[in-house]
């Protein structure tokens, strides 16, 4: 395994000083590597960065969100992704290439108010982040309930290889849609939905907890059994 | 000139709150008081009690004003009508106008604005009980909100008043001396990049005094660093150690 240094850091704190390459929410300055938010500093071989604990959700191309319909203009959607940035869902990528406002209604569609499970196509500074509904299980959300967790805690939430979320959505036989936008909709029946959002509540609140599997099997009432190692557990 | 106002320092040396010259004023900070902010932060500095609260980044509105290239930094420095002894009115007045400008000109250059293009943060100081040095108690304050409010930042502001009182420099006047005392110097820094980001002067300082002021500026704003950074600290990880158990950044698919 590679050793992996973590630190507590604030922003202008010295992570490290040396040759490393600075990852995200990390600054160079002169041999120094500087952290620009409140977090987890990551030393690894080469690269540093910091795994921030708070902040809003900044959109990612290749991101899941989930998104609220709030307009509805001619040639496209408009969705609330909780983002300082409203998500563009266009036309085209709904009905196909040959989309035509004039022969096609949007409406039939999505309305105001529907939700949907989307993938963030493309994002840069200059535009609005781009929607896009194709891939599976991506479209529009028929029902469910919303949660809203701090973006920062969705990674905990779903755990590794998904452990987490898996593990919330069979005990509580619901399905779970998690947005990487912290927006997450639990759909079941209505005692499976309660006990889900609470194990999604108690997550967002514990996300720093060592024993925080054990506290969710506790609260959905199944027997405490420990979280697999991390072996495998590498990646971007 | 000076011979019939009262002695702000006695023959000891003890100001009127019993301060050496070179002591601050007792400190409290805490950060994420206020629950339907981004970030937020309260500090106490001698009678001062004062609430930062940051909202964003966001959708600017008006639409208009939005910059292409940046966030819009937007500061209001707000003093409650009961935060002084006589009732303010709650309008903003020229002092609080000129105030709000100085704070945002004093956090600025700690933020990159650039990384949120066509969005607003809005940075809100609330004045609750108010004594000297307030200004430098809200850039404080809030340098802390913007950081619990994660937002990219070099440096935390740190800030501290000198002042000249009885003809002699003192750190961190309260308000009797900013009202009686002959000279005041708010002064605020990013501690760790060692640089300026707000410096204003009223009386006469002359050269050595003014360098003597910056030093003891320097000196005392480093304090108070150490009580933001506790305060921050003690807010996202309570003093434990960091949890090496927890899954890193990772972002697995569902």
């Amino acid at each position: 395994m590679v050793d992996i240094i973590r630190k507590q850091v604030i922003p202008g704190d010295v992570i490290v000083t040396g040759d490393y390459r600075p990852g995200s929410f990390v600054q160079r300055r002169g041999n120094d590597m500087v952290a620009l938010r409140v977090g987890l500093a990551e030393v690894a071989q080469n690269g540093v960065k910091v795994i921030p604990l708070s902040g809003a959700y900044m959109p990612r191309a290749e991101d899941m969100v989930v998104g609220k319909v709030v307009n509805v203009t001619g040639y496209g959607w408009e969705a609330d992704i909780n983002s300082c940035f409203v998500g563009y869902l266009p036309g085209q990528f709904v009905f196909g290439r040959d989309f035509s406002p004039a022969t096609h209604d949007l409406m039939t569609r999505f309305r105001v108010g529907d939700l949907l499970l989307a993938k963030i196509e493309a994002f840069d500074r200059t535009k609005d982040p781009q929607l896009s509904i194709r891939g599976p299980g991506l479209g529009k959300i028929p029902q469910g309930e919303i949660v809203r967790i701090s973006p920062m805690k969705v990674p905990r939430l779903i755990g590794r290889k998904g452990y987490m979320i898996n593990m919330i959505a069979d005990l509580t036989a619901c399905n779970v849609k998690v947005g990487q936008n912290g927006m997450i909709v639990v759909d079941g029946t209505p005692e499976g939905t309660e006990k889900a959002v609470a194990a999604i509540n108690l997550v967002q609140e514990g996300a720093h907890m060592a024993d925080l599997t054990a506290r969710v099997q506790r609260l959905l009432g199944a027997p405490v059994t420990p979280e697999p190692a991390a072996e495998g557990d590498s990646g971007e | 000139m000076t011979e019939e106002k009262r002695r702000l320092i006695d023959e000891n040396g003890i100001r009127t709150d019993g301060r050496r010259w070179d002591e601050l004023r007792p400190l409290k900070i805490e950060v994420g008081v206020v629950k339907n902010a981004d970030g937020s932060a309260l500090i106490e500095w001698g009678k001062n009690k004062i609430i930062a609260a940051v909202y964003g980044p966001k959708e600017m509105h008006p639409k208009h004003l939005e910059l292409a290239d940046r966030a819009f930094l937007k500061c209001r420095y707000h003093m409650a009508p009961f935060s002084v002894e006589e009732r303010k009115n709650p309008a903003p007045s020229r002092r609080e106008i000129e105030i709000s400008k100085v704070i945002r000109e004093a956090l600025q250059p700690a933020l990159f604005l650039e990384d949120y293009p066509r969005t607003a943060i809005q940075v809100y100081v609330e004045v609750l009980q108010s004594d000297g040095g307030s200004r430098v108690a809200g850039v404080t304050a809030s340098a802390l909100a913007l950081a619990d409010a994660g937002i990219n930042m070099r440096d935390l502001v740190v800030g501290c008043a000198v002042g000249k009182v009885d003809g002699k420099v003192v750190l961190d006047l309260n308000d009797i001396e900013d009202k009686e005392g002959s000279g005041d110097m708010p002064f605020t820094f990013m501690p760790n990049l060692n640089q300026v980001t707000l410096l204003q002067m009223d009386g006469l300082f002359t050269l050595d005094e003014f360098k003597q002021a910056v030093e003891l500026g320097k000196a005392g704003g480093m304090k108070v660093y150490q009580a933001q950074r506790e305060a921050l600290l003690k807010r996202y990880f309570d003093g434990a150690a960091p949890d090496s158990s927890a899954p890193a950044a990772e972002m697995m698919e569902a």
